[in-house]
């Protein structure tokens, strides 16, 4: 069976640098850091006080007061990002075939305020259980899809993909083998996610999961820095419009880049660590080139998972290394994650995004707050230091890696 | 109008988002008002967190519209 190919068409971003596509290009391209003090709630106890909110989002400006009450934050970035790139493709929604559009979501957790909301109510009360009706609707990580469903009447395959931060690669990934093996023509895939509450906040601190760097917020997310402590984290979504190359190219849509493969593993080793070998982040580097049919030496750039942390960094290189060999000094690798924080399900899309718009503009966006090197990381090794470089780029991956040892692995190029 | 139907009427302009002219006695919740099966339940525990009363389910079934609501609540209420 000859698989078909599958291109990017359309684009959509709402992320904590930047709410639209053009405004996260903006942010990545000139270093910004997303990260500020938390405005939600009091984080007078909390051991960790920011992270990367959205900025001047006003669900408002989108959805009606009866919707906003129905829709989770993370259900309300979802469909604002995805209308984004709906938009941004051109495509004609009264003359396709929506039997043949599917929508595939990554969320790691979902509507996560919403269960602390009506959790909190409850044990507020006498114990009469008073959960408003719209609880689980609202909270269910699948209705993000089922949301954008809905408002376009996409019939199509419609789910959600829950891999921790890996949820929306593995999301880009299954929609890539649904379009190339014939069952659909175009696919809204993407994530989003609105964990920044008192229970993920709490959650993730208890973890020691979270930088704590309280005295600097702007500069906490210091992927591959020696003082890294943790990642910072963040909320927000990306869309991405998947779709088959000779539908694409029947309505002259403007295409962005090719989805060439992708590549999933597992560690199989622990909950949260990191596997110390790296063998399930060689792997998942691997799988993908292989699906890809590329050689490492075609890979100009890398968005990696990096995110911070103490071990996760240090072993995602050390695989790089592995798997490029002597072509890995030659690939700007860079984490995105430095400005915009690390948006949990949602870092794949965004990172995706990332990736095809520093192919699309030849600039490939840096790894900001970068002070003191670790001396466990290959010097020759280019992490794209606190400054944008200029390069064409003509194939571009990115990596994602979530809680459970699930990696996942894209890889886009240009259209030939 | 009464206290307890302009608290109601208030009720229903805020959860189904409709303007307050609409939210007239012989107004049907799903026919006339949007509400969905989802958003009617909610309508009848709002009014018994408001008025502090138990609406039993077989009774919630008899309260379709704005005026069957106000009914309802007065006479729980006296």
């Amino acid at each position: 069976m000859q698989l078909k190919r599958v291109v990017v068409t359309g684009l959509g971003a709402l992320t904590p640098i930047g709410n639209t596509v053009a405004e996260y290009w903006e942010g990545l391209k000139n270093g910004k850091s997303g990260c500020a003090p938390i405005t939600y709630f009091d984080t007078e106890k909390f051991k960790t006080k920011f992270a990367c909110e959205l900025k001047g989002f006003d669900p408002l400006q989108f959805f009606d007061r009866k919707e906003v009450r129905k829709l989770d934050r993370f259900a309300q970035y979802a469909l604002v990002s995805s209308d984004e790139a709906i938009a941004d493709s051109g495509l004609d929604l009264d003359t396709l075939d929506k039997f043949r559009v599917g929508v595939i979501w990554g969320a790691g957790i979902g509507g996560l305020e919403t269960f602390q909301t009506e959790v909190l109510n409850f044990a507020e009360g006498d114990g009469t259980p008073r959960f408003n009706p719209f609880f689980i609707p609202k909270m269910i990580a699948d209705i993000a899809p089922g949301n954008i469903s809905i408002k376009h009447g996409f019939m199509g395959p419609n789910y959600t993909t829950v891999s921790a931060c890996a949820s929306s690669a593995n999301a880009l990934i299954d929609a890539l083998n649904y379009i190339r093996l014939g069952y659909c023509d175009v696919i809204v895939a993407g994530g989003s996610e609105a964990a920044v509450t008192i229970a993920g906040m709490g959650g993730f601190n208890a973890m020691h999961a979270l930088s704590t760097r309280n005295e600097s917020p702007e500069t906490a997310s210091r992927p591959f820095d020696a003082t890294r402590d943790g990642f910072v984290l963040g909320e927000g979504a990306g869309a991405l419009i998947l779709e088959e190359y000779e539908h694409a190219k029947a309505r002259g849509a403007k295409i962005y880049a090719e989805v060439a493969g992708g590549g999933l593993s597992s560690d199989a080793y622990h909950m949260t660590a990191p596997h110390p070998d790296g063998i399930g982040v060689v792997r998942v580097m691997e799988n993908c080139l292989k699906d890809a049919g590329m050689a490492p030496g075609e890979v100009d750039a890398i968005n990696t998972h990096g995110t911070s942390t103490p071990l996760g960094d240090v072993a995602e290189l050390k695989a790089i290394s592995r798997v490029f060999g002597a072509h890995a000094p030659e690939i700007n690798i860079n984490s995105t994650k430095s400005m915009t924080g690390h948006l949990l399900g949602a870092a794949g899309a965004i990172e995706a995004i990332a990736s095809i718009l520093a192919m699309e503009h030849s600039l490939v966006p840096p790894t900001i707050n970068h002070t003191t090197v670790d001396d466990q990381i290959d010097p020759s090794l280019n992490l794209t230091l606190n400054k944008a470089q200029p390069r064409e780029v003509n194939v571009a991956m990115s990596n994602t890696f979530g809680f459970g040892g699930h990696n996942a692995c894209i890889v886009f190029k240009k259209i030939g | 109008m009464s206290d307890i139907a302009s608290r109601v009427k208030a009720i229903i302009v805020d959860k189904l988002g409709v303007d307050e002219n609409e939210v007239v006695a012989e107004a049907s919740f799903t026919n006339d008002l949007g509400a969905d099966s989802l958003d009617t339940v909610e309508l009848i525990m709002e009014f018994e967190k408001e008025f502090d009363i138990q609406i039993p389910d077989d009774q919630a079934e008899n309260i379709a519209t704005v005026g069957q609501a106000i009914n309802y609540i007065e006479e729980a209420k006296n």
